[in-house]
């Protein structure tokens, strides 16, 4: 009995002890190869940057692979990107913490006030470029098109649509009963509050019981997966299983589909500008990412991951 | 391999001689640092106990600053806890009203408790009175690894798994509901439930099956009229410590249960807890402001009702200890 028990226990010392000699060996092997990285004099001198950058999740992809494409640019400046929603950037912008902060909504008054008192200094904003929001409905549901006014009862405190059927839908295949599942999002998130500004009117709350996602991604995610639901999502997040609904201002004017030319020329009716927030006057390592950001090939980036760049001077 | 661990063990032995000859010598000097040590270390037990008290106390008030100045300048707590209205971001007409979300959570307990307490306490007696040793031994490791499963990932199998199964077993529209969040709560807290109640039962004395076996009974009647009541106590402990464990469980209820601030009226409807409601909001409301300051308040609503489950249970363990 005794035997085994010391042979298991041999056993899982040694493997412990292996486990940590590799954790130890690997983490030598990065502390080298982290020096000669960082004696290595980049175009700044000394050590990499790191430039934060927080917030919007709507923007999140973008700020991603602008991150990512700025390494092969600038290899002495890495950007460090995190999401959690345009009021968590603008949070972390009063409390000092980011270098830039995303926001597809424009600063409030009292944020503003808020971070001179905190940090001495004006923050500064960038449009960067536009997210046209988008609709999503189940790719097995039959309706195409509908209106603001359509969307506003639906998502409105004392909205009357609740059924598909009042939106004309028979049936939808695969979904069950009429009832219209709502997706909406966390309520202090930069889309909520854009689609309650321009979809349920300034003054107007959401009606209860929408499912309440924490990201722009869990939003079509739950539509591709619920046959009744319907959804409010940037464009950049459209997948193969959910549908896309074109959007007219007034039912019986025509639809129109969320798309570059129509964001730029205005037709589409909810899209809305995206901003970087500096705390004052950026550095000279977060302007020269910015400048680069505005550049033909940062614009291009905007364009490949679904969102709507800044028309061209 | 034989002669190797013989050599071993005499070479062990002969160590083991000239420690003994040097201890000798050395004794009185070893019996003072001994002294020693042993204050020194009953201090630092000390310490270590008297600090769970300390952390306990220093998180309430931690909690209890942060939501006071609202708590008691300005929360209408009536609405507070009597309203559905949950609009704390609103730009016309902010309304703090969380009944929606105290029914959610329990509403969420209430069905995973209906749902495990069988399944935990049926495993319970299972594993302490019906199987062989060998299997008992593996069922436990078994057990005890569903509790090591970290929330996140209850949380995917509830909107990856139990949502679309939810939806097409029983026709309803959306699956991230009461029921999807409920099972994994079950899920959850049945390995708690087994491991509690199991040491409970083990805890009734063997005469009692014996003198039980001896008039007649059989293994379900011994069961069913001699443990149960026997071990009721520790096996309601077990309960509410897997209800302490529900009302307090944040990610996977945020993932599954669809997040909505709603009454439900049926298992299929989505709602949304109190817990859930803190995890998603927190991180965006300015500190210091009364969105923030409110969502401490329901920290300490969730903080008394954790403190009434976890002391009920504590009284009843208390309660078995003296029998």
């Amino acid at each position: 009995m005794t035997k085994p028990t010391t042979f298991v226990c041999f056993v899982t010392l040694t493997a412990c002890a292996a486990l940590g000699f590799v954790g130890c060996k690997k983490k030598e092997s990065e502390g080298a190869s982290a020096e000669p990285g960082a004696a290595a004099p980049g175009p700044a001198g000394g050590k990499k940057k790191a430039i934060q950058n927080i917030g919007s999740d709507t923007m999140i992809n973008l700020a991603q692979a602008w991150a990512e494409d700025y390494g092969k640019v600038d290899s002495a400046t890495s950007i460090e990107v995190s999401g959690g929603g345009s009021g968590i950037g603008i949070a972390a912008l009063i409390n000092g913490t980011a270098d830039i902060a995303n926001s597809s909504r424009t600063m409030e008054p009292k944020e503003i006030e808020a971070a001179k008192k905190a940090t001495g200094k004006e923050p500064k904003e960038l449009l960067i470029g536009y997210d046209a929001l988008s609709i999503y409905v189940h790719k097995s549901n039959p309706l195409n098109e509908i209106s603001l006014e359509e969307l506003g009862e639906i998502y409105r405190e004392g909205g009357k649509i609740d059924k598909w059927s009042q939106l004309g839908v028979k049936a939808i295949p695969g979904g069950e009963g009429e009832k219209i599942v709502r997706a909406s999002r966390q309520n202090n998130s930069g889309t909520y509050h854009y689609f309650r500004e321009a979809v349920l009117g300034k003054k107007a709350d959401y009606k209860a019981g929408s499912l309440d996602m924490n990201g722009s991604k869990d939003v079509v995610d739950l539509v591709s997966k619920t046959p009744n639901a319907i959804g409010y999502s940037g464009l950049g997040y459209a997948t193969p299983s959910v549908k896309i609904l074109k959007v007219s201002r007034k039912k019986g004017e025509p639809g129109v589909m969320p798309a570059i030319a129509t964001t730029l020329d205005k037709t589409y009716p909810i899209a809305r500008p995206m901003f970087m927030y500096t705390p004052g006057e950026p550095s000279a390592d977060v302007k020269k990412y910015l400048d680069w950001i505005l550049s033909d090939v940062g614009q291009m980036i905007v364009e490949k991951s679904g969102y709507v760049p800044l028309p061209k001077k | 391999m034989g002669d190797g661990a013989i050599d071993l063990a005499a070479a062990a032995a002969e160590r083991r001689q000239r420690a003994s000859v040097v201890a000798r010598g050395a004794a009185s000097r070893r019996r003072r640092w001994e002294l020693v040590g042993e204050s020194a270390l009953e201090w630092l037990i000390r310490l270590c106990g008297v600090s769970a008290i300390v952390f306990v106390f220093g998180i309430f008030f931690f909690v209890l600053r942060e939501g006071a100045g609202f708590l008691f300048h300005g929360l209408n707590l009536r609405q507070f806890l009597f309203s559905t209205e949950w609009y704390p971001t609103s730009q016309s007409n902010v309304r703090y009203g969380v009944l929606a979300l105290i029914v959610g959570t329990f509403s969420v307990t209430t069905l995973a408790m209906l749902i495990a307490v069988p399944f935990g306490l049926g495993a319970a007696v299972f594993v302490s009175e019906f199987c062989s040793r060998r299997m008992r031994e593996g069922l436990k490791i078994v057990i005890e690894l569903l509790a090591a499963i970290p929330s996140v990932v209850w949380g995917f199998i509830g909107l990856g798994v139990l949502n679309p199964l939810i939806q097409k077993v029983f026709r309803v529209p959306v699956g991230l509901n009461v029921l999807n969040g409920a099972l994994l709560l079950a899920l959850m807290s049945v390995p708690i439930m087994v491991s509690i109640g199991e040491d409970a039962l083990k805890a009734v004395p063997d005469s009692y099956r014996e003198a039980a076996l001896a008039l007649g009974a059989t293994r379900w009647q011994i069961v069913y009229r001699v443990l149960l009541p026997a071990a009721k106590n520790g096996l309601l402990a077990a309960v509410l410590l897997g209800v302490g464990r529900a009302v307090g469980e944040t990610m996977a209820v945020l993932m599954a249960t669809g997040h909505a601030v709603n009454i439900p009226h049926s298992p299929f409807d989505p709602v949304r807890t109190l817990t859930a409601t803190i995890a998603a909001e927190l991180g965006e409301a300015a500190a210091g402001s009364q969105h923030y300051q409110v969502l401490f308040i329901i920290g300490i609503l969730l903080f008394s009702i954790t403190f009434v489950v976890n002391f009920t249970a504590d009284l009843v363990v208390k309660g078995i200890r003296k029998r």
